[in-house]
């Protein structure tokens, strides 16, 4: 079944690919010590890794999407809750979508 | 950071209840990607082998989208290690926590990482928490509710018939949008999130369907946001 041993193969390359990017980068910073400008850098790092991720896909995605985004985080922002939080994003896309 | 560094069980206890929003929060977008995946012909021995395994939602979701049989190793591998690629710049954030675990301890609470139980962490760090029990207690329930929600997502895709844009599937968004509220410190963050999300926007257009816009985006930020620093002293 060469689809079955293919599909294994990508798996194990997807798996040990992901493991050294969650390992290899704290292994490297534990062993070089970085400047004042990386370590500031690496402050902005959260924040920033999510901005990133998040506003193409609100561009490319529909008008509801957006609704959605401001309804999750006034959610989060009062409820501090992840759940309740995605949960409104959900709903009010939802309701948009059978409104519009 | 000169604190000491603990680990107790009192705090490892409140890290699993603490995931337990997070397990039903993210549940909607491994329910999602269980679907995708039995949607792209694997089976459900590869989807639960690729969720254990990987872990990466986000990863997986772009190297399923443009899968083929026989599997494309190379490409899939492509696609983890890019969109990935973000864990290697997180780990680091977290040094002062996980230097207080054993080398093994460290490296396995490492190898399930994910966004959601780091930004949480970090959020903690950043208020002086010095218990490291609380990451492993957040990461531990959430790989198994993972695999749960994609074991279910696949079990539920031949018997739904979801389209496309689906409010469903704003569930994955949604956790990434509620999580950058907790992280934003105040109006220093703002020059740094604007060019992490206008470069993000420009790579993303100029390389679509690749997923080079993520750490394009989040390198530009940081790299304004240190500037910013330095120059204000």
């Amino acid at each position: 079944m060469g689809d079955e041993a293919s599909t294994l193969e990508a798996i194990a390359a997807m798996a040990a690919v992901t493991l050294a990017c969650r390992c290899g980068g704290y292994f490297l910073f534990s062993r070089f010590t970085p400047s004042a400008t990386v370590r500031r850098a690496l402050a902005h790092m959260p924040g920033c890794i999510f901005a990133a991720y998040v506003m193409p896909a609100l561009i490319a995605g529909p008008a509801s999407n957006w609704a959605g985004a401001a309804a999750t985080i006034a959610a989060m922002a009062l409820s501090r809750n992840l759940g309740v939080s995605i949960g409104a994003g959900v709903a009010t896309v939802w309701a948009v979508s059978l409104i519009a | 950071m000169t604190a000491t560094i603990v680990f107790t069980r009192a705090t490892f206890w409140r890290g699993a209840r603490r995931s337990l929003p997070l397990v039903l929060g993210l549940a909607p977008f491994g329910f999602v990607t269980g679907l995708i995946t039995q949607h792209h012909g694997l089976s459900l021995a590869d989807c639960m082998l690729m969720n254990a395994l990987v872990y990466a939602g986000a990863g997986q979701l772009v190297a399923l989208a443009n899968w083929t049989h026989p599997a494309p190793v190379l490409a899939a591998a492509f696609a983890a290690f890019v969109v990935n690629m973000r864990f290697a710049l997180m780990g680091p954030v977290l040094a002062p926590w996980l230097a207080g675990l054993s080398p093994v301890k460290r490296y396995a609470s490492l190898a399930i990482l994910v966004d959601h139980t780091w930004a949480i962490s970090v959020t903690d760090m950043r208020k002086g928490g010095r218990d490291v029990a609380l990451f492993v207690g957040l990461s531990v329930p959430l790989w198994f509710g993972w695999l749960i929600s994609t074991t279910v997502g696949f079990l539920c895709a031949s018997t739904l018939d979801l389209p496309p844009h689906h409010p469903l599937f704003f569930g994955a968004l949604a956790a990434f949008v509620a999580l950058l509220v907790p992280l934003w410190r105040g109006r220093s963050d703002a020059l740094p999130w604007v060019v992490a999300g206008g470069v993000s926007l420009f790579i993303a257009h100029l390389l679509p369907h690749t997923s080079w816009y993520i750490v394009a985006g989040a390198l530009s930020g940081c790299l304004a946001g240190a500037l910013k620093d330095s120059w204000n002293g």
